[in-house]
């Protein structure tokens, strides 16, 4: 139906959004690609000057730059492993016909709407706290010695409380689809006299190899940005990410133009890892 | 193979009773249909079979033995199911193979097995392919080549045609009935479509609301239908039905007129009964139930006639290439062995 003029008239109509939607994204952008060419001090204003590419030299050299490589690696791979790994059996026991169902079904997805500061705090007072944490006096109760989650095991207790928020997303999505198995399917094999191991392995698996690369590809995006609960719980030393070392040049250390660099860096590996995701859920998706 | 008996069988669903006293005895090697329209209980029978349903009453015995209380991959039988239900994810070789897989059997047996019924199903150049890259009669074939490889007792069809279009389904009919006849593994299918279930069927079984109406031959359903259920269900287009009251040995129908009946109806004076005629068999003559032509549809073999006579609807199957227009008054009549008679009150067939 779409005759020239009124194609015009739509191009008209949705080019105001397509152009403040450009410049949302290209003005930061440009913005800190500039400041990452300059020696930019917020405790020397005035002073700004053009070093060229010295800023991400010292970024890219700075010591601080692999931990927090290492870091973000590890958070996002041992979330991932866990939320899949936990978030499957979870769903496969959440799709059995248990006594209220429908309440342990609410709780569990519960963690997923606590916003990430309130459960860090949650986390960090309640749970591990050496002295008044739940943890604490569990160990103690049974004669061991509490652990100080924060300082002995920074990650481990970052990696736990994230994967606490994720359980839950990676749950949802693979026992919506563990229902929609066809039930036909599930009597043949019934007939066909599969056992469970195999029953999960040759049809279970396969049917939420989709699913759980939507899982990876969507739970990827938001654990390389993880900041809130390293913040909040101030295990940025040992366990600081590359979000957090933006942070940590920019404000702690007043340095603008490296934490433009850092965060251009971090802009430029964040779509490495989108190029391979994609590709491998274009893959997985297309049949 | 084996035979099949069930003895008194009852299946509820909550309050609901879905089927009632279930009684049915099919020999080793026969070809069963269950017929009977949608909701009757045909394939929660079909699933009580497999074990995929647990009765609440009765007995099932497949060969020799009970098998209430045996899992449904322990009381070797296969079923193909209305969606097919193959696996998506292996190819049509590892779907056909893989219950046998599962049963650790040798390769060797695997492979020949496979490879026999794909042969027998002429789907020897499809073995590679899964199963969304086939079409829907594939599909089908493959579903039965699994249920095949396993060599069972007792096959179990649950509507299997009804996805696929009316010429196909036409093909795969006959195919499913020469399949048997060179395997002669005892059969059990649902259908509802009645074309179905004459042409494949040894026996067919006529329920409705969870009860066993008639068994019989296909033919013996047609020429001696057992109630006004059955008359109606079975036959396409349907028996035409006249309410009628015993007048001597005749029946007086609604408009007064008078039809003789057989001489086997056991009826007395006065009783109110259903009298039935199959559209091929009602003809035109001088005489008789005076009727208004309403339709008229040439079937090219057939001529199929639309009358309003007696107070009913009727229709009427003519070889014959009758000149008739929308309003034209005819009489109709039937032989007397050709009419059907049941007892208004019970439904039930009196000759
Ligand atoms: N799981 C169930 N729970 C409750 N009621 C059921 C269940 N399955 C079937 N029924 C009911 O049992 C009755 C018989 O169902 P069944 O599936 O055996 O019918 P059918 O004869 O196969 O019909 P169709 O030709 O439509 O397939 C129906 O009234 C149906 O609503
Ligand atoms: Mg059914």
């Amino acid at each position: 139906m779409a005759t020239q003029q009124t194609r015009l008239l739509g191009k008209l109509a949705v080019a105001p959004s397509v152009i403040v939607l450009f410049l949302w994204m290209i003005v930061p952008l440009a913005l800190t690609i500039y400041f990452s060419l300059l020696r930019y001090n917020l405790l020397d204003p005035g002073n700004e000057s053009f070093v060229g590419f010295f800023n991400y030299e010292y970024f890219l050299s700075d010591p601080a730059f692999f931990a927090a490589i290492g870091n973000s690696l590890k958070l996002v791979f041992a979330v991932l492993a866990i939320s899949i790994v936990g978030g499957t059996l979870l769903a496969l026991l959440l799709d059995q016909a248990i006594v209220g169902r429908n309440i342990v079904r609410l709780m569990v997805i519960a963690p997923f709407f606590i916003m990430p500061t309130v459960s860090a705090l949650v986390w960090k007072n309640m749970f591990m706290h050496p002295v008044s944490g739940l943890f604490a006096w569990l160990m103690k109760s049974v004669g061991l010695e509490p652990i100080d989650w924060f300082a002995q095991y920074p990650l481990t207790a970052v990696i736990i409380m994230v994967a606490w928020q994720w359980l839950p997303f990676a749950t949802l999505i693979l026992l919506t689809a563990i229902q929609s198995l066809d039930e036909e399917q599930k009597e043949a094999a019934e007939m066909d006299g599969t056992p469970p191991i195999s029953y999960f392995y040759y049809i279970v698996l396969p049917h939420l190899a989709r699913p759980i690369t939507v899982v990876i590809l969507i739970e990827t995006i938001f654990l390389l940005n993880v900041f809130a609960e390293i913040y909040v719980t101030g295990s940025g030393g040992p366990a600081g990410n590359l979000p957090y070392l933006v942070y940590f040049q920019g404000l702690l250390n007043f340095d603008v133009g490296g934490a433009s660099a850092g965060g251009i860096v971090a802009v430029v590996l964040a779509n490495i890892v989108a190029f391979f995701l994609i590709r491998m859920i274009g893959r997985n998706l297309e049949g | 193979m084996a035979s099949v008996s069930l003895r008194s069988v009852h299946k509820k669903f909550g309050p609901i009773t879905v089927l009632q006293s279930i009684d049915l005895d099919i020999e080793d090697g026969e070809f069963v249909v269950l017929v009977g329209p949608s909701g009757c209980g045909k394939s929660t029978l079909l699933r009580s079979i497999a074990g995929l349903e647990t009765i609440n009453g009765g007995e099932i015995h497949i060969g020799e033995r009970q098998v209430n209380h045996v899992a449904p991959k322990d009381r070797d039988i296969a079923m193909v199911f209305q969606s097919y239900a193959l696996y998506p994810h292996m190819d049509v070789r590892r779907n056909m193979g893989f219950s046998l897989n599962l049963r650790k059997s040798p390769t060797r047996m695997v492979v020949e097995r496979v490879s026999a019924a794909s042969t027998k199903l002429g789907l020897n150049s499809l073995l590679d392919r899964l199963p969304k890259q086939l079409s829907g009669g594939q599909r089908q074939r493959v579903a039965m080549g699994r249920a095949i490889v396993r060599n069972p007792q007792v096959f179990l069809f649950d509507e299997p045609l009804s996805n696929l279009d009316a010429k196909l389904r036409a093909t795969m009919r006959t195919e499913i009935k020469a399949l048997h006849q060179s395997l002669k593994t005892t059969a059990i299918y649902v259908t509802h479509d009645q074309v179905e279930a004459m042409t494949m069927a040894n026996r067919i079984v006529v329920m409705s609301d969870g009860v066993i109406q008639q068994v019989g031959a296909p033919l013996e359903l047609y020429d001696r239908p057992a109630n006004i259920f059955v008359a109606g269900f079975i036959g396409s287009p349907t028996m035409n039905f006249f309410d009628a009251v015993i007048d001597g040995k005749q029946a007086g129908l609604a408009d007064g007129s008078l039809l003789a009946l057989p001489a086997s109806a056991a009826v007395t004076e006065g009783q109110k009964v259903v009298i039935g005629i199959r559209p091929e068999h009602l003809h035109f003559t001088d005489t008789g139930i005076p009727g208004t032509v309403v339709v008229v549809e040439p079937l090219g073999m057939s001529t199929q006639v639309t009358l309003d006579a007696a107070r009913e609807r009727v229709t009427l199957l003519a070889l014959e290439r009758p000149v008739l227009a929308p309003g034209d008054r005819k009489h109709l009549t039937a032989r007397p062995q050709d009419i059907h008679v049941f007892d208004r009150a019970s439904g039930l067939r009196v000759n």
